[in-house]
């Protein structure tokens, strides 16, 4: 039954990957390998997809997933229950480890021990957050190749892509000082940001 | 009722949510901290701390742990299911019709730019969530120490976590014993 192992599949990547949607993906490589359900060829679109769509990269990996190898059993109604049953897959450990871990933060969240604990983790946290939104910027606002103009400036000026931070500029200026834009959901920078891409090319194809 | 409410918010956070979890903690602030103050900008540092360092997808984990929050079990069921419902959607609507769909050209411009945003909507939620969770000296130690090995040091965040947390432990006791 390949919808049972589809499921136990998904839920050991969920169990064993940790740390964010791109974790799983040695995991689906692997799955790639010893199934034969899909190829790492088909799993390379499959992330570009899950890239460039709305939602968590991991739980859209999850369903692409499901969904081409359910398809490969019953056609449509395959595909669809293929995608439902590795995406419950991949989230039943994070329901399940969650719910124990937030039932015992009720139980000892006043403790002094858990209280000091998150004191010391609550800054790591928002410097993870930070080193998230660093290489996110490095990749933006960075062409490749930079290291190999070494101590030049001239060439090293020429690997800074201008057009991103010029728009980064205004978005910056946009959602923390002008008066009537900061207070707009983050959407709406979002779909600007995209449209200014759109019509700058700012992926040069 | 409030369950359907956050059934439907969290689809909406999930809808919304372009480029990868992180890029989902601005869009969070403002829907379950503003909006609906289901939970505070402190507690939603500690989810993500907790997130980083679980089995499964931060964004999963944090949605869990708002929905538990508000209405137990359930409460984490129906966020985690709510969270999830637009990419069951959307992936197997664009899987039935286009295989090739990230390499059309004008999808490759738009998440260019939608790249330069989550860089900015980071930046503004880093800024905020600081005034939350960096109380005093050694937060500042704790944040420049992690950010710095975090960009430099190639290993798995769970350590970090644990770390700091070990570290507060340490200060606080210290700090008691004076």
């Amino acid at each position: 039954m390949i919808f049972l192992k589809l499921f136990y599949k998904f839920f050991s990547t969920g169990l064993f990957s940790v740390g964010g949607g791109l974790a799983t993906l040695p995991f689906l490589q692997r799955m790639a390998d010893e199934t034969g359900w899909f190829t790492r060829a088909q799993l390379a679109d499959m992330l570009a997809v899950s890239e460039s769509t709305p939602g968590p990269i991991g739980v859209n990996m999850a369903t692409y997933v499901g969904f081409t190898t359910g398809g490969t059993q019953w056609g449509i109604p395959g595909s669809i229950l293929g995608a439902l049953t590795a995406t419950l897959g991949l989230v039943a450990p994070s329901i399940i480890v969650i719910l124990i871990i937030a039932g015992m933060l009720n139980k000892f969240g006043e403790s002094r021990l858990v209280k000091s604990a998150f004191y010391g983790l609550r800054p790591a946290s928002v410097a993870l957050i930070a080193s998230a939104g660093l290489s996110v910027a490095l990749e933006v606002f960075v062409k490749p190749g930079i290291l190999e103009a070494k101590w030049d400036i001239g060439k090293l000026l020429g690997y800074f892509d201008y057009r991103a931070i010029i728009l980064a500029v205004i978005l910056l200026v946009l959602t923390r000082y002008v008066k009537f834009t900061k207070k707009l959901h983050p959407i709406c920078f979002i779909a600007l940001s995209a449209v200014v891409g759109v019509v700058f090319r700012f992926a040069g194809a | 009722m409030e369950l359907l409410k956050m059934f439907l918010t969290f689809a909406k956070v999930g809808v919304m949510t372009f480029g990868g979890g992180m890029a989902m903690l601005p869009i969070l602030e403002r829907e379950i901290v503003e909006k609906n103050g289901w939970a505070t900008n402190e507690e939603l540092t500690d989810y993500f701390a907790i997130g980083q360092c679980t089995p499964g997808i931060i964004a999963v984990n944090t949605a869990t742990f708002i929905g538990h929050k508000k209405h137990g079990v359930i409460g984490g069921i129906v966020t985690t299911l709510g969270i999830v419902f637009p990419s069951l959607v959307i992936i197997s609507v664009l899987a039935g019709i286009i295989t090739n769909f990230s390499h059309l050209a004008w999808v490759s411009n738009a998440f260019a730019g939608i790249r330069v945003c989550v860089c900015v909507l980071i930046f503004n939620s880093v800024v905020k969530l600081w005034k939350s969770a960096v109380k005093d000296r050694w937060g500042c130690v704790i944040f420049a120490l992690v950010l710095i090995l975090a960009v430099f040091v190639d290993v798995t965040p769970v350590i970090f976590v644990v770390l700091a947390a070990v570290a507060g432990v340490v200060i606080k006791s210290l700090e008691a014993r004076k």
